[in-house]
């Protein structure tokens, strides 16, 4: 019988944090800017600049490692990672490894296998690097300073995880804790949320762990996944063949599905760590990591059981709706707008959903405000707007945020509530319609329906069929 | 003119203030004086002569209106080569930055211009201040103005020798194993190595950032003070630098050293000590006991492991210091390379000098994977220790007396080819560094060749004041010391 | 008596700090270095074994700045001294 094999993950983590600035200058930390323009002595590493941590990036690691459940270094430092590459300008990125500032903690993830804990070895803060790109022209490759030293958050985990399912479930929980916390937006696309991979094979029922590999470039939770699956057929292979795994970092290529070794001569992997003597320790006291415990948000699983509690949700909703924060405050502002969380509940989970899916936006972008979905609600409730009208405008409100009411009277989509209006339809269709009246009168009912359809056609959908219905009774 | 240059700086800017002389008379003396010397000395790397006409004329006018309000306003002075100067060319005295020019000013430079001193040029130094005698800069030897057989010492010899040879009032320095005290003894001048954070380390080039200090070099004590007083205080852009307030170094001078405990240690003047230095510290002593101050000899049994400790952590921090000089964002970068790491391999072989490369290496070494502990991290324990010996030695001195070397300057030529000899003469001043103090090297006498002997007065982590006070009262002690250039003229 | 700077030890070293030392070169800093390392390895007469490493000097913790813009368009500044760049970036030999 062939060997059965288990699949050993740790992942390393990287969120790049929100904050306005860099982590050791005052460069603005955005995108999308001209290449090296929020660039300064600092972070293209000048002769005789020097680097200043920015606090805010320490209460940001803090509130991270507090949320995963951390023990919080009091006395925490930087240290010099060295390797030579053009996308790092000192050719030292500054990190922390022997003293981090969150080490030990645990995030539970949920899969179809059910609840897990995955432990958290250690967080630590460091400095981004720049960016290469490849210039085909010339044959060379072209640096842009733009985002060295940005601020990130590494997050590595103990090898807990089994399975690709758990690994994206672990990213996902980390990810939205880290958009509950505002410390980053974590997309995998654009880069802000990176993962590596660690992944090591050994027999099941084995105690010791195989030789790991460690996978890089990973930006999708697709690529993710079958990075996973490709790196574990290639281990099994390897050991199958009576071959042995190297120790290796390995790029994985989305466009071919497939992983190579980043080996090379030059590429020594000693980073000959060391304490910057550039920067002063961190020194965290009790008061200070209370004050960030009483500033933590209400996270996801006990929003969702107020949401129950305080808006009669079903669980099923709460915890829909509290899995991103965005959507949980949307949520919690509209409700207490329109007094109707149930129905606020169904436009978040039906209508919302399905266009944020549709544009592949995550629900973190959502943007419109409260206040027109509120109206729009309410609106529907005074028979204002039919189902397929207020669909037709939450689209326009998803799309431009447009405000619903003015938008319904623009595109005429209001009802008419003018009884005398649908009255006189009621006339008119009773009038070019006589042999169908009769029917009715003789016992037919069946044959209301149509009427109200011939009425509601007159109407241009614009009136409340249940009006209609009444009226025509009345009148037949 | 000659009356100009032998006026100290206050002297100069004190007259400058008071429109006796013009800052134009200054400048133009002192740019007469390098006419005159540099022929012999090489000390200067760059002179801005074109720079300077502008900056007097805004100097001039400054003073006037009453911008410029410090003791120092209209001095000229002169910049070692690792501080940065913008639009000015920094070269560290390296092939691989020979072409650089910062886009920004060293704080401490900032500072001084801000007090209305005026920059006449750039030092010349050891390469990236590795060395001990300013012979390593790729550009030129600088001579030692006393005797021009001789090295200036390192690796501020530029600047101490542009002192030393009259061709400006003061220069900066940069300190970190001796590198101001080590050349101010050796060229007959005074240079102070301030507590380790009281100087701005922001647009020095850093060798061992961890030791690194700047300072300030002139003709006596008080010019220092007063030039410390510019330069000295917290900088934000330095996360080392230290908020503890500056005391300020004007103080009311004393008559004698009634009450000052000066200590000085044996190992510090034991066997490799030339007795002609042994005597001139031993002269001193007996010259501050006589005028009241409590002199007594004792021990710092770590001395010998301070070399060790030095080079270590010297040459950790430089190899990943230094990593920076690549050939992508500026300095050298070798022609026609086609791959990466051959540019990075070519680009630091062919931009850096041996000594250099040597302590990159060592550096490399010593932090690689399997050697970090036994070295690096021996290392900074046994600068724990250094220090603490020296913390319980200032329970009962205010001051150390010792010398700043050895020896007196050596002849051209005879220190690179051991360099752990050379390595070795820096016993008398590296553990300053080490333990983060302060100190000051004035001159206080002669050997048999006609070359200065130095002394230092080391103090406790921000006793400036306490050190320059001494040594002032010293100063005026032992009289007037000879200059170097007076004969010639 | 086997070297304390071995080929292998001296190749990594060489990796290391990116240089590209001539045979002779290369002989010259391992002998310089293997007299330097054997006088330095004098520390390890003290015994250190309750020592704490000392870092920094200084006692001063937690400096820092506040999250705020202080840096306006670095890129003229930032590329003055490159050696090579192109369209506002610096150029070096293809990375991949």
């Amino acid at each position: 019988m062939a060997k059965q094999y288990e699949t050993v993950i740790g992942l390393e983590v990287h969120v790049e944090l929100s904050t306005k600035t860099k982590i050791f200058c005052g460069c603005a930390a955005t995108f999308g800017e001209e290449p090296n323009t929020h660039t300064c002595p600092v972070c293209t590493g000048m002769p005789g600049a020097l680097p200043v941590l920015n606090k805010k990036v320490v209460e940001y690691a803090m509130k991270l490692g507090i949320a995963a459940n951390c023990q919080i270094n009091r006395y925490s430092r930087f240290d010099r990672k060295n390797y030579f590459y053009p996308d790092n300008p000192q050719n030292y990125q500054i990190s922390q490894l022997y003293l981090p500032i969150c080490h030990d903690g645990w995030l539970d993830i949920e899969t179809a296998s059910g609840n897990k804990k995955i432990r958290i070895h250690e967080m630590h803060m460091e400095e981004d690097a720049g960016k290469l790109i490849h210039d085909e022209w010339e044959d060379c490759s072209l640096v842009d300073y733009n985002r060295s030293g940005v601020p990130l958050i590494e997050i590595v985990s103990e090898p807990d995880m089994r399975t690709a399912e758990e690994v994206i479930a672990y990213l996902e929980k980390l990810k939205m804790i880290c958009q509950y916390l505002g410390v980053s937006d974590c997309k995998l696309q654009e880069g802000s949320m990176r993962a590596d991979v660690n992944l090591s094979v050994r027999e099941v029922g084995s105690e010791t762990m195989g030789t790991r590999t460690e996978m890089k470039n990973l930006n999708s939770f697709k690529a993710i996944t079958h990075a996973i699956e490709g790196e574990r057929a290639r281990q099994i292979e390897l050991l199958e063949e009576g071959r042995q795994v190297i120790q290796e970092t390995r790029r994985w290529d989305d466009n071919k599905e497939s992983s190579y070794s980043m080996r090379s001569k030059e590429d020594a992997k000693d980073y000959r760590y060391f304490p910057d003597p550039d920067l002063m320790p961190v020194v965290i006291s009790e008061g200070w990591i209370e004050d960030i415990k009483k500033q933590q948000p209400e996270f996801a699983p006990e929003k969702a059981k107020r949401f129950q509690q305080e808006y009669g949700l079903p669980q099923y909703d709460a915890s829909i709706l509290t899995q991103s924060r965005r959507m949980a405050d949307i949520f919690e502002e509209t409700a207490g707008l329109c007094g109707q969380p149930k129905k606020v509940s169904n436009w978040m989970m039906g209508e919302t959903m399905r266009i944020l899916k549709e544009k592949g936006m995550d629900p973190e972008e959502l943007s419109f405000t409260p206040s027109h979905l509120a109206d729009l609600i309410l609106a529907l409730e005074r028979k204002e707007i039919n189902q397929q009208g207020a669909k037709q405008v939450f689209e326009q409100i998803m799309e431009n945020d447009v405000e619903p009411i003015s938008y319904m009277k623009e595109k005429g989509l209001m009802m008419v509530s003018d009884d005398g209006a649908i009255s006189r339809a009621v006339e008119e269709v009773m009038a070019e319609n006589p042999e169908t009246v009769e029917d009715y009168r003789g016992g037919k009912e069946k044959v209301l329906g149509f009427l109200v359809g011939q009425v509601m056609k007159k109407m241009k959908g614009k009136a409340d069929p249940g009006k209609v219905n009444a009226l025509l009774r009345e009148k037949l | 003119m000659e009356e100009i240059l032998h006026m100290s700086a206050l002297e100069l800017g004190k007259s400058i203030r008071e429109g006796k002389i013009s800052v134009s008379e200054a400048a133009e003396s002192c740019l007469e004086q390098i006419r005159r010397k540099e022929p012999d000395i090489s000390a200067f790397l760059f002179v801005d002569e074109d720079g300077l006409k502008q900056r007097v004329k805004e100097v001039e006018e400054g003073i006037r209106q009453g911008r410029y309000t410090s003791p120092l306003a209209g001095v000229p002075v002169a910049v070692k080569d690792n501080i940065c100067t913008r639009g000015m060319k920094t070269t560290c005295a390296s092939r691989m930055l020979e072409n650089f020019v910062p886009q920004y000013d060293a704080e401490a430079v900032k500072r001084l211009e801000e007090a209305g001193m005026i920059i006449v040029g750039k030092t010349n130094m050891d390469e990236f201040a590795m060395g001990s005698t300013s012979e390593t800069s790729y550009f030129q030897t600088t001579k030692n103005p006393w005797n021009t057989k001789h090295v200036p010492g390192g690796s501020s010899g530029g600047s101490c020798a542009a002192v030393s040879a009259g061709e400006v009032w003061m220069a900066l320095g940069s300190d970190t194993g001796g590198s101001i005290r080590q050349p101010a003894s050796y060229c007959g001048v005074t240079g102070l190595k301030p507590t380790y954070g009281r100087v701005s380390r922001y647009g020095l080039i850093a060798y061992a950032s961890s030791l690194d200090q700047i300072g300030p070099i002139g003709g006596n004590v008080k010019d220092c003070a007063a030039f410390y007083d510019v330069i000295a205080g917290k900088d934000e852009k330095d996360a080392s630098s230290s908020p503890v307030p500056v005391e300020t170094a004007v103080w009311k001078e004393k008559e004698d050293l009634t009450g000052v405990r000066i200590g000085i240690p044996r190992e510090y003047l034991g066997e490799g000590t030339d007795p002609q230095v042994k005597q001139a510290i031993e002269k001193a002593a007996a010259l501050m006991e006589e005028h009241g101050a409590f002199v007594e000899w004792f021990s710092l049994k770590m001395t010998e492991y301070v070399i060790p400790a030095y080079y270590i952590i010297a040459c950790a921090e430089a190899s990943s210091n230094l990593e920076r000089f690549d050939g992508v964002k500026y300095g050298y970068r070798s022609a026609d390379v086609q791959e990466l790491h051959e540019m990075y391999k070519k680009s630091r072989q062919e931009g850096f000098g041996e000594e250099v490369k040597r302590r990159i290496l060592l550096g490399s070494f010593v932090l690689s994977s399997g050697y970090y502990d036994a070295y690096y991290l021996k290392a900074l324990k046994t600068k724990a220790l250094i220090k603490h010996e020296l913390d319980m030695a200032f329970q009962k001195y205010d001051c150390i007396l010792a010398p700043a070397s050895p020896s007196a300057a050596p002849e051209l030529g005879t220190s690179l080819k051991d360099p752990l000899k050379m390595y070795l003469s820096d016993i008398d001043t590296v553990a300053v560094n080490l333990a983060g103090l302060p100190a000051i090297c004035l001159p206080c006498g002669m050997d048999s060749q006609g070359l200065p002997i130095g002394m230092q007065l080391i103090g406790d982590c921000f006793q400036e004041k306490k050190i320059l006070e001494t040594a002032a009262v010293y100063e005026k002690l032992r009289g007037s010391f000879p200059v170097s250039w007076k004969e010639e003229m | 008596m086997s070297r304390k700077i071995d080929d292998a030890t001296m190749d990594n070293v060489e990796i290391l700090a990116k240089l590209a030392l001539s045979d002779e070169e290369r002989e010259r800093a391992r002998e310089e270095m293997e007299k330097i390392l054997s006088y330095v390895e004098k520390i390890n007469e003290l015994d250190t074994d309750r020592t704490e490493p000392l870092v920094h000097i200084l006692e001063s913790g937690n400096v820092f700045r506040e999250d705020e813009v202080t840096n306006g368009s670095g890129k003229e500044e930032s590329l003055a001294n490159a050696p090579r760049k192109k369209d506002g970036q610096y150029m070096v030999p293809k990375t991949v």
